[in-house]
């Protein structure tokens, strides 16, 4: 039978979800490791007769052919290779190495974070720019949604301030507030804090106009209004959208670190590119992502837990 | 307001002598020249036009009409959820200006607060009213007890039925103790079972607590069952047509439906609401005939 909305089994979400991450897997595994869908470079692993090639190195597929016919028509030694992808593109299983080992190497200069450390700092970052954000950004934008005063001041401005890009405050921020942390937190806080006001104020707004009339009825004042009615009814709907913008401030944060002196995750990134390790480069994003995703899914369960009488998280 | 005497009930001295018993009581909400206008489009539409009345105390009134006669507004106005333009409004004396704990409501969505538990919402008027939660909690456990819903005391509203809602709202508007009950169409979404408890249910609560309703409806039935008067309004503009002493019998019962006195008063309303030359929904009135798409041979009727 044909159902409208299909509701899905727990362990159908399950297979669907493990899905949805195995066939992006499958693609990368396919270019890897099938040597005619791309490898558009050669490893040379014996330069033969051709002067300028060398060992251990990789070389544009069309140039290695046409040498080859050179040293063939030549009557000199044919070099040999392996058809290969760019350095750019590692494998999984060197990816999936370079999370353990990024780990366990120590950094190439003395004195220089590992890559936990690295790490440690990036979150560290964003979760006080988020908090920060947050501080100022949740309550205002509450006194916004519920009056209409506060959001004809507070909005335009707010909505005008929001396409300014937070990069281009990056120059300005390292002049105010120096070259370490504060001018990322700043970063960070500018991309998020407008959106956080306007999103917010909208999510107040869609509270159940009847809710309020009740309470009125009941006896209410205003401020009790907006204590016991306003805030409690809004709550899940803030905490979904408090999920949302937490992704918006990990993507704030790479272009943040390298304001002043880079720093974080983000300098292990530039780093390891620079050494052409882009397995580590790879491990390295693929952390973000994982710390990422590993938070938002802590977020959601605990999210339901909080608020049982909501409709809308059970699902 | 013009008070027809209806031939049926001046034979009833006993029903004669119910109202001038209620008379006798003092006026809890008095209603003069009352308007209220709607701006619509640039146009200025009249909801409300020179409502005149008197609701004694313990008096149970409903206000019934056709749709767009201003009654859902008209209880709102009492509520202080909606200013008025012209008139006065008093209850017990004093002007209506907002919404206030004196003045109960019961809305037809139920309105009951998700995040709260039943006792919580129950809660929600002692303490806004300054009561703290634990003496508020046990006020609201005797006012569950009283309306037999101890045992739900903490579930969500989502997880109970329509019914049983509507009976947390009643009981968290009555736990303010206040002097008017006001009620907008509360049990319009329930099914007509339900329906029917409800009412019993309602006017076994009016019987035993010393409350004045004011119930706004457009069931005919629930009117007459449930009211001791009914203020039958007309729309475009919305005015009283009549205010009609219902001569049914108290204490009331739905077997009543079937007297002649409840048919007689149930006729009489019709005529007062849908003899009207005005309505509101004049599409209604010329529906249009439907030509035949089906094969001749295949007849329904």
């Amino acid at each position: 039978m044909v159902k409208i909305v299909r509701t899905l089994s727990p362990k159908q979400t399950l297979c669907w979800g493990i899905a949805s991450f195995i066939l992006p897997l499958l693609v990368w595994c396919a270019v890897s490791y099938i040597p005619w869908i791309w490898h558009s470079q050669v490893m040379i692993s014996n330069a033969g007769g051709v002067v300028y090639f060398e060992p251990h190195t990789r070389i544009e597929r069309d140039v290695f052919d046409s040498e080859v016919r050179r040293m063939h028509k030549a009557g000199l030694a044919v070099p040999q290779g392996t058809p290969v992808n760019p350095v750019y593109l590692p494998a999984p299983h060197e990816v999936a190495k370079a999370l353990v080992t990024a780990f366990t190497t120590p950094p190439a200069q003395p004195g220089d974070p590992w890559l936990h450390q690295s790490l440690w700092h990036s979150i560290k970052l964003v979760f006080w720019a988020f908090i920060i954000s947050s501080l100022i950004g949740v309550p205002l934008a509450i006194l916004c949604g519920f009056s209409p005063v506060m959001s004809k001041l507070v909005e335009p401005f707010v909505e005008f301030f929001r396409y300014l890009p937070a990069p281009s405050f990056g120059a300005l921020a390292v002049a105010i507030l120096g070259i370490y942390d504060a001018p990322k937190i700043a970063i960070i806080v500018i991309g998020t804090l407008f959106q956080q006001i306007l999103i917010i104020a909208n999510t107040t707004r869609k509270i159940d106009f009847a809710l309020l009339e009740a309470a009125y009825t009941l006896g209410a004042s205003r401020w009790q209004l907006l204590r016991h009615v306003v805030v409690p009814g809004i709550l899940p709907d803030v905490y979904r959208d408090q999920r949302v913008l937490l992704g918006w401030a990990w993507t704030y944060l790479i272009v943040a670190e390298l304001i002043g002196t880079s720093s974080g995750i983000t300098w292990f990134i530039t780093q390891q590119a620079r050494y052409q390790n882009f397995d580590n480069v790879y491990a390295a994003i693929l952390m973000i992502g994982i710390i990422g995703l590993g938070s938002d899914l802590c977020l959601a369960w605990l999210g339901k837990r909080l608020f049982r009488w909501d409709r809308g998280a059970k699902k | 307001m013009t008070a027809q005497p209806l031939s049926y009930y001046q034979a009833l001295p006993e029903i004669r002598a119910r109202f001038d018993h209620i008379y006798q009581r003092p006026v809890v909400l008095r209603v003069e020249h009352l308007s209220k206008s709607f701006r619509d489009q640039g146009q200025t539409k009249l909801a409300l036009k020179d409502i005149n009345l008197d609701i004694h105390r313990r008096e149970f009134v409903c206000v019934i009409g056709p749709s767009g006669c201003g009654k859902s507004t008209f209880s709102r106005i009492i509520a202080g959820l909606e200013p008025y333009d012209q008139g006065v409004a008093l209850v017990d004396g004093e002007p209506i200006e907002g919404p206030c704990r004196n003045r109960g409501m019961v809305f037809q969505g139920y309105t009951l607060f998700p995040w709260r538990t039943v006792r919580e919402n129950v809660m929600f008027g002692p303490e806004m009213n300054g009561m703290g939660s634990r003496s508020a909690g046990q006020l609201a456990n005797q006012w569950l007890d009283l309306i037999g819903l101890e045992q739900y005391a903490d579930a969500y509203p989502d997880q109970l039925s329509g019914g049983m809602k509507q009976r947390v709202a009643i009981a968290r508007a009555l736990v303010n103790e206040p002097r008017l009950l006001l009620m907008d169409e509360p049990f319009g979404a329930l099914d007509p079972h339900t329906r029917q408890k409800m009412q019993q249910h309602l006017l076994d609560i009016w019987k035993n607590i010393d409350i004045t309703v004011i119930f706004v409806t457009h069931d005919m039935d629930e009117a007459i069952l449930l009211a001791d008067r009914i203020v039958v309004l007309k729309a475009n503009p919305g005015e009283v047509v009549e205010v009609i002493e219902v001569p049914v019998a108290r204490p009331r019962h739905p077997d009543q439906m079937f007297s002649p006195e409840f048919q007689a008063i149930k006729q009489h309303i019709d005529q007062l609401v849908h003899g009207a030359p005005v309505t509101v929904d004049e599409a209604i009135d010329h529906l249009p005939h439907i030509p035949r798409m089906t094969r001749v041979e295949d007849e329904v009727e």
